[in-house]
């Protein structure tokens, strides 16, 4: 095919230059910004995931709310749900913009690492969902009265490390599902089975931090479980993204 | 087709024995008291008529399994014969083509 | 392929036949009795759907790397079967812990994780039917995590406290009761190559369809 070909010389060409392997970095980097700075101009996705994110979060708390106070063990599940679920929308709404101008065959065309491609695109992604938990968490913590500061560093972590290995999967099949029918609906689909391991790890770590009598090695070791499965999928996503986007 | 239907006979009448067989030797193991055999003694003290009765769970789970491979089986049958069907419709339609 | 039918299907058949008889004649657990006999089914049928993933994981890597389109075909069939024999032993597990337990379902690390991976089978054959074209690659990614999920589900049980039963107690079984889970379990596995076999069957025979089709039209 005609595509192959280009992308065959292209990275014939990369071999050849010693600096090549340096730029996988500024690859990624430079696919990052570009979506940062498209976001930035319009604020689209940020906007509208933040919106749904709160929304969620206050239909779960309505949902446990009992006599006028939101249930306070509910706080921690109902923080990883709304990011969860506000996640894959914005998953959704991200490649939707390479879908519309087929910009994501053209990178996949240009003589560049395809992993860096996706390290681009999971970055980009990270840095959405980092706006949309620093707004919603302390709106959690308003809600619910759960001590988010007291232990903030390890919170910040254990929202990191699930974040991560919810949005690599979430990278992954979001840009493979670009030309599949119903990708809307099979997005959630494929994705939550898979990222239901890391939100359950993220939920119990999340609850003990939110406990009257704080379990800090337990917290550290429902981290260290995520950080487990953070490397098992990103490197199972670094190694299929190249053969699965192929045409 | 006729070579499935002979492989799906010789199927079928070794699992509807043991099937058969299954049902029986529950409903057998079901009537007898659960008396344990030498050397194994019953740990709890409970009386038989307070606890839930485990001959339907044990009945049920062993019918789950077998309708569960047969209705698969089944539907592998349907489904090879639909294509069956259609690559002989497709093999003819192409044989008429070829003639002409 | 055709060669392998025969003698599988006669192991099958014979150990399926001898099976009853040979669970009839096991003993009575001391503390649960009658409903543990539900062991000879529920524990090779989870090594069935195993197997199955097992197959799969390993027919999607191939085509994903290798581009072997063959072995799309086989990881479909491999992804099928697991959801068949998870279902048999998520069906037949609650039967049991239903009298064991005294609850039908438990959120521990084994149920739950098992319920996870067969999910994501449900998810493998949900795209594939709905996903359009375009669809294997993707599906044979999702195997991947599917069959990665395997040795997490097995090991389960010996690293978390669970309610559910640890993987030493089948390699401690007395004789009496080793015997039967023996023949279950070559029941279970040789039925499981079997159906393998058939199902890949049909799906070449699709694939012979989809050609044909295609000389049609030109």
């Amino acid at each position: 095919m005609a595509s192959e070909s280009v992308v065959a010389s292209g990275d014939r060409a990369m071999r050849s230059a010693p600096a090549a392997r340096s730029s996988f970095l500024a690859t990624a980097w430079l696919i990052t910004r570009k979506d940062l700075v498209i976001e930035f101009r319009s604020r689209e996705v940020v906007y509208t995931t933040l919106f749904f994110a709160v929304s969620c979060v206050l239909v779960f708390a309505f949902s446990f709310v009992k006599e006028g106070v939101a249930a306070q063990d509910a706080a921690a599940g109902i923080l990883w749900i709304a990011i969860a679920f506000s996640g894959t929308l914005a998953l959704g709404r991200a490649f939707e913009r390479e879908r519309q101008n087929d910009t994501l065959r053209a990178l996949m065309l240009t003589p560049v690492d395809r992993p860096a491609v996706y390290i681009g695109k999971l970055a980009g992604v990270l840095a959405l969902l980092a706006v949309v938990e620093a707004i919603v968490t302390p709106l959690v913590a308003l809600m619910f009265g759960a001590p988010v500061l007291d232990h903030a560093l390890l919170l910040a972590a254990l929202l990191a490390a699930g974040t991560i290995g919810f949005a690599a999967v979430g990278t992954l099949f979001a840009a493979m599902l670009i030309r599949a029918r119903s990708r809307d609906v099979l997005l959630p689909i494929l994705l939550y089975p898979i990222t239901i391991p890391v939100i359950i790890a993220g939920v119990r770590g999340t609850g003990v931090l939110f406990q009257a009598d704080v379990d800090l090695p337990m917290a550290r070791l429902w981290l260290s479980i995520l950080v487990f499965f953070d490397l098992v999928f990103v490197t199972l996503a670094l190694w299929t993204f190249e053969p699965a986007m192929k045409e | 087709m006729r070579k499935w239907h002979r492989s799906f006979s010789f199927f079928l009448l070794p699992f509807s024995l043991s099937l058969a067989l299954t049902v029986f030797g529950a409903t057998v193991c079901a009537q007898q008291p659960p008396q344990a055999p030498d050397g194994f003694v019953p740990a709890d003290q409970l009386k038989p008529q307070e606890q839930l009765p485990a001959a339907p769970l044990v009945i049920a789970a062993y019918a789950v399994a077998w309708v569960a491979v047969f209705g698969y089986l089944w539907s592998i049958w349907n489904r090879l014969g639909r294509v069956e069907r259609d690559l002989q419709d497709v093999s003819r339609r192409q044989a008429a083509g070829e003639r002409r | 392929m055709k060669k392998r039918f025969a003698p599988l299907l006669i192991l099958t058949a014979a150990a399926f036949a001898y099976a009853p008889l040979a669970i009839q004649r096991a003993p009575y657990e001391s503390t649960m009795g009658l409903v543990q006999k539900i062991f000879y089914f529920h524990v090779p049928s989870w090594m069935a759907m195993f197997l199955a993933a097992t197959v799969c994981g390993i027919a999607s890597a191939i085509f994903l790397f290798a581009g072997r389109k063959s072995y799309d075909r086989i990881a479909v069939a491999g992804a099928e079967l697991s959801v068949v024999f998870g279902l048999i032993g998520l069906i037949t597990g609650p039967l049991w812990g239903r009298k064991a337990w005294g609850v039908w379902w438990q959120w521990d690390a084994r149920l739950t994780s098992a319920l996870v991976m067969w999910l994501i089978f449900v998810a493998y054959l949900l795209l594939r039917k709905y996903g359009g074209s375009g669809s294997e690659k993707l599906s044979a990614v999702l195997a991947l995590f599917g069959m990665a999920n395997v040795p997490f589900v097995y090991l389960s049980v010996n690293i978390w406290r669970t309610v559910h039963p640890k993987t030493s107690v089948v390699m401690t079984l007395e004789p009496d009761m080793g015997r039967p889970f023996l023949v279950c379990a070559l029941a279970f596995v040789s039925l499981c190559a079997l159906m393998l076999l058939t199902r890949v069957q049909l799906e070449n025979r699709r694939a012979e369809l989809d050609e044909l089709f295609l000389a049609l039209e030109d």
